[in-house]
């Protein structure tokens, strides 16, 4: 099987598609922005439930401090911004509004990563992962495609208790199609190897399963596996891939700090330990540049997974 | 619940509420001498107020405390919840006699409001600033669900130095939020000082009046201010509605009225026996007290 980059749309593309599906099957999902409706796609449940939505303008922290009253009293509040307005500026009033009385607030973020290019560093999160994962309680999902986040986001408003779901702004290339199917909390198996796992989340996906040809060529068998929830993290299948394939890459568009990697690695060193390579950002922030230029300055491609898994290959044979 | 004497016909007991407050000042006392650590001033600063805000003017009931058509009350200065514990207790969500565990391991009274842990804290605090959103969020749920039920915002001084609340206040009146009345307990300190010298907000009242807010002074110990004022305040046809009640940190203790050594430091065991022999707690009960600190 090759794998084709066939670009479908944005993931936030899809969040707002699967708000107004929302809207109609539960009256108690609301909606709050702080002016990037337009961004965030909010703006198509704006449309459609116009009594159910409010873009409150500019102001992170009464957000989600609105967000805490509204589950409070039984509401289903959905609130966005772009990921690294909502994660720093409403931070604290996640954790003591949100996270620690373990309320069902959905925070569902547009503009996770470089990927969202021209605007600059200031609007690019690489640190919502970490950010996200150190709310307890706190699921975390990364989709990596339209299909998965829609899928994604419509179970997240059914899973009582604090989520944070991180999507894009660009164009992700196709990972599923409309009849696959997802459970939070549980990975996909994309491809099965022996010789080495790549672990991708959102975009980096499918640029693992790329890797995965490049890979081929070269006559290594790899796995491929989409962790679409950070938290709770799928174990079962990491610990299955650990005995099988004994060599791991995690590939985020994140800090290679406190992401994907830090809680793959992290159960891996505590059950199986097996050698790991990361393809992230290396405590940097990155620039203005189109998306593709910026995956590719920042190594977040698919060559930059091959050739991560070159490398601990290298380790695993040298152990 | 307790709102059978709002009826004109009822004349408030004033008396009733007087005493209501002198054993929560008592309670406050007793709570904060055996915890060993905690936030006096605060606490007796709005005593006054929550005495008349759960014992004559909420919608709620200490029986079926998740009631949904409940007032509820986001004690945005979560760390004068002793007082706020008390005031539940002697409601009856739960015994008085618990509250003698304020912050040992394993109470549900934790040092700041945890509204897992408690009934009738309606929302967890602790960080200044976040009190007024948050209850601006449940009138919202109100009006979104056609419910009559208010959400009353108890915020502090010191409180209005964090921008959140501003966000908050501007939100209120864009979006005229008539069911969030708002109680600022205007004890004139916070930790490191007086208001005046820390960043001084004033002029207060002008600032919420800028903010679109109807606004009223009143003195925070009289209680049949407090009592008009809620009347008043919870009314808004439109704007959304300030008391502005002026108090005194530590008030009802000589000793720490406008004392802020005792912003977040508990009496001493000495110190505690002369507070409540002030209040005029009995021998033996203070005796019974003494014995139960360290």
């Amino acid at each position: 099987m090759s794998v084709v980059r066939k670009m479908g749309a944005a993931s936030r593309d899809a969040y707002g598609k699967a708000l107004v599906e929302l809207g109609n099957e539960n009256p108690n999902v609301v909606v709050m922005d702080a002016d990037l409706s337009k961004s965030t796609r909010t703006d198509k449940f704006g449309k459609a439930f116009p009594d159910r939505f409010i873009d409150i303008g500019i102001q992170e922290m009464n957000l989600v401090g609105l967000a805490t009253g509204l589950a409070s009293c039984g509401k289903i509040p959905f609130i966005s911004s772009f990921a690294c307005f909502l994660m720093c500026k409403g931070y604290e009033q996640l954790r003591v509004g949100v996270a620690f009385p373990e309320l069902n607030v959905k925070v569902v973020t547009s503009h996770g990563g470089i990927s969202v290019g021209e605007d600059g560093a200031s609007q690019q999160s690489v640190e919502d992962f970490a950010l996200a994962l150190t709310l307890p309680g706190f699921t975390v999902i990364v989709p990596s495609d339209e299909h998965s986040a829609k899928a994604l986001i419509k179970q997240a408003a059914y899973l009582k208790g604090p989520v944070y779901v991180r999507t894009s702004r660009a164009n992700a290339a196709l990972v599923y199609d409309e009849k696959s199917e997802f459970k939070i909390g549980k990975g996909v198996q994309l491809r099965k190897g022996k010789d080495v796992t790549l672990v991708g989340t959102g975009l980096l996906t499918f640029e693992c399963l790329e890797a995965a040809e490049i890979l081929k060529a070269k006559g290594i068998d790899a796995s491929v596996i989409d962790i679409h929830t950070l938290k709770p993290l799928d174990e079962a299948l990491i610990l299955a891939e650990a005995q099988t394939t004994g060599a791991f890459v995690c590939a985020e568009e994140h800090l290679t700090f406190g992401g994907l990697g830090s809680v793959v690695s992290q159960f891996l060193s505590r059950k199986h330990p097996v050698p790991c390579e990361f393809v992230g950002l290396n405590d940097t922030y990155a620039e203005s540049g189109s998306p593709q230029e910026l995956m590719t300055k920042y190594g977040l491609t698919s060559q930059n997974v091959a050739e991560a898994a070159q490398r601990v290959l290298q380790h695993k044979r040298s152990r | 619940m307790t709102q059978e004497s709002q009826k004109k016909s009822v004349p408030v007991d004033f008396e009733r509420l007087s005493k209501i407050a002198l054993d929560i000042r008592r309670d406050v006392i007793k709570m904060l001498g055996i915890a060993g650590n905690g936030h006096p001033g605060g606490s007796l600063s709005a005593t006054d107020i929550l005495t008349v805000l759960y014992f004559q003017i909420m919608r709620h009931d200490p029986k079926n405390s998740k009631w949904v058509d409940r007032d509820r009350l986001v004690f945005s200065k979560g760390h004068g919840c002793p007082a706020l514990y008390s005031a539940l207790a002697r409601s009856g969500y739960f015994s008085v006699e618990s509250l003698l565990t304020l912050r040992k391991l394993g109470s549900p009274l934790q040092g700041h409001p945890d509204v897992r842990r408690v009934a009738g804290i309606d929302a967890s605090t602790g960080s200044l600033g976040q009190g007024l959103s948050i209850a601006i969020g449940m009138g919202l749920a109100a009006r979104f669900d056609k419910k009559d039920y208010l959400s009353w915002a108890l915020i502090s001084d010191g409180e209005l130095n964090e921008g959140q609340i501003w966000e908050a206040a501007a939100f209120a009146s864009f979006h005229k939020m008539n069911n969030v009345p708002a109680i600022l307990d205007y004890n004139k300190f916070q930790l490191g000082g007086s208001c005046k010298e820390m960043l001084d907000m004033e002029p207060v009242v002008d600032k919420w009046k800028a903010f679109g807010w109807e606004t009223k002074e009143i003195d925070g110990h009289d209680l049949r201010e407090i009592h008009d004022a809620l009347l008043w305040v919870k009314s808004s046809k439109s704007a959304p509605r300030i008391i502005i009640a002026h108090t005194v940190k530590g008030k009802g203790v000589s000793f720490m009225e406008n004392n802020n050594n005792f912003h977040g430091v508990a009496p001493t065991k000495d110190e505690t026996a002369k507070a409540l022999k002030e209040l005029g707690e009995n021998d033996t009960e203070i005796a019974r007290i003494l014995g139960m600190i360290k």
